[in-house]
């Protein structure tokens, strides 16, 4: 489970997922952009089934440098070129669909 | 209080946008033009012109700040008016015409996807503005691009207006006619209504009505492909259990209309309306409601059973939908577009689905006859009877029903009409060589129904 806090009015907590083959540097390559753009990383989780990567992070863009659409741009062209599909989604989508 | 999120959760939501084509498929602004109104056409244009423009500004930008704030498609961003019969009291059908593409001009302006609102409400009879209206939608209509027609010819309260009736299936005839060159592209932006819905955001039946607010966001859902995924992953499930699974698709399907609604009014300080819960589909594969029915064990769609599985459907998705939002509204149910639906397509050309059957389906879902190619060489009286038809189901049941046929002019069955995009493509289907024309011709309202003495 993914621990989150209790939200206040406007939540700048954002998910982020990747999706794709197992390789040596994901993680690095993320953290690194995002810390590039001065997000935060909340939590992490990360699981290799049959050597399928998939990781889901939460974190904060409230100091962030970028807009929400240039960061996902940039996240799923880069992804792309590593065979990894990347969805940045503001946290209320899931928690709106799968919570009352 | 601590929220806690399940990574299968998010990914169920990945993968219900990513494979399952869920997506928001309209957030519909509703504005009143009320205060337009004048006897000067040139004033009525600009000030129609001025207040969409402005009113709906920032509608598409909104909307695709949202798209990826959420990472969720928003196809249609769209605007809703009221009906411009109400400011066409003192207009030739000409002077319409001009207000008609004055309409167009603004939605291309500020770039929606549609416009509806070139509406009159004559269920009853026809003011002076009605008349006018009823008579510029061919020309309105085929030249214009973005603007949407609908006319509301009966009610539950009021009767079916025949005289309305005679009127519209010629005029589905001449918009065709007049459109002939794009497969009769004007007939698929006008809709014939009997309890047509005030708030509805889907096209082409959008209109501000006259109970609502100044201006409203209105969000439709779309998701037959997540309801179809649901049901084929459940092949063993009996009624009580897939009626269920459903409800609880629904309401995941819902809640994204909900969470959007509330961000684009704040966004666009405008009031939030409804999320209007139809299951919409659209052209590509894997977005159907006909596979959703085909899911549940029928060889194809129309086969015996059918109504019984879409009426399941139909209820499972409003149970759903209506715990999910504050406000549902609109339509609220499943379209069963035959164009934009590729299980209906393939259920029609198959020779499994007639348009028999799908009156008959119109009965337990929501609408009506949605576009639906019909032989180009049709009586126009013959139109009138398909539309008094299905008013008649309208209004015997106290729900909304509508007709959106397609005449393929030079076409005949079995041919077919392409649209492109949304709209899709259809093969003409059969209708009945026998006339109505007869019947057409009485003229004149038939009654309400005793059911709609409820006070």
């Amino acid at each position: 489970m993914m621990n989150l806090e209790p939200k206040n009015e406007s939540s700048n907590r954002v998910i982020i997922s990747i999706l794709g083959k197992d390789q040596i540097g994901i993680i690095a390559w993320m953290t690194g952009r995002l810390a590039e753009k001065s997000i935060n990383v909340l939590d992490l989780s990360q699981t290799i089934i049959q050597g399928f990567f998939t990781m889901i992070m939460i974190v904060d863009v409230s100091q962030a440098t970028v807009s929400l659409a240039n960061l996902t741009e940039q996240l799923q062209r880069e992804g792309a070129e590593r065979g990894l599909k990347v969805n940045v989604q503001h946290e209320d989508i899931f928690e709106f669909m799968h919570r009352i | 209080m601590k929220m806690h999120l399940a990574p299968h959760e998010i990914f169920q939501t990945i993968v219900m946008v990513e494979n399952e084509h869920l997506d928001i498929r309209t957030i519909t602004m509703g504005i009143s033009l009320l205060d337009c109104v004048g006897d000067n056409v040139a004033t009525v244009e600009q000030k129609i012109y001025d207040k969409i423009t402005q009113k709906a500004e920032n509608l598409v930008k909104v909307g695709e700040e949202l798209s990826a704030r959420y990472g969720i498609p928003i196809v249609n961003k769209r605007v809703s008016v009221t009906p411009i019969a109400l400011l066409g009291a003192n207009f030739s059908p000409e002077e319409i015409v001009r207000l008609a593409k004055a309409l167009d001009r603004a939605a291309n302006n500020i770039g929606i996807d549609f416009l509806g609102g070139f509406s009159a409400l004559v269920h009853k009879g026809c003011m002076k503005g009605d008349e006018a209206l009823l008579e510029a939608i061919p020309q309105a209509l085929s030249e214009t691009e973005l603007v949407c027609s609908s006319v509301n010819i009966g009610s539950t309260k009021s009767g079916i207006n025949m005289d309305a009736v005679a009127k519209m299936g010629e005029a589905i005839l001449e918009c065709a006619k007049r459109t002939a060159d794009r497969d009769g592209i004007a007939a698929a932006k006008l809709v014939v209504f009997c309890n047509a819905p005030e708030d509805n955001p889907f096209m082409a039946g959008a209109f501000h009505g006259v109970g609502e607010p100044e201006v409203v966001i209105n969000v439709g859902v779309s998701g037959p492909g997540v309801v179809a995924s649901a049901v084929k992953k459940n092949p063993q499930a009996n009624f009580d259990e897939l009626a269920n699974l459903i409800k609880r698709t629904a309401f995941k399907i819902t809640r994204m209309g909900e969470l959007v609604g509330r961000e684009a009014s704040k966004a666009l300080n405008a009031p939030f309306g409804i999320v209007d819960i139809s299951l919409a589909p659209t052209p590509a594969i894997g977005d159907s409601v006909a596979e959703i029915l085909e899911n549940m064990g029928l060889e194809r769609c129309g086969a015996h059973g059918t109504t019984a599985a879409l009426a399941l459907l139909n209820d499972a998705v409003k149970k759903g939908g209506a715990m999910a939002s504050s406000h549902v509204g609109g339509l609220s149910g499943a379209f069963i577009p035959v164009s934009e639906d590729a299980g209906m397509i393939r259920a029609v050309e198959e020779g499994a689905l007639s348009l028999e059957k799908l009156e008959a389906m119109t009965c337990v879902c929501s609408v009506g006859l949605d576009m639906i190619a019909i032989p180009g060489d049709i009586a126009p009286e013959t139109i009138s009877g398909i539309i008094a038809d299905e008013a008649a189901i309208g209004m015997i049941n106290k729900k909304t029903t509508a007709v959106r046929v397609i005449p393929a002019i030079g076409k005949q069955v079995g041919e077919r009409v392409e649209f492109g995009g949304l709209l899709g493509g259809a093969p003409v289907i059969k209708v009945s060589p026998f006339s109505s024309k007869e019947f057409i011709q009485r003229g004149g309202r038939i009654p309400a129904p005793i059911t709609s003495l409820s006070n």
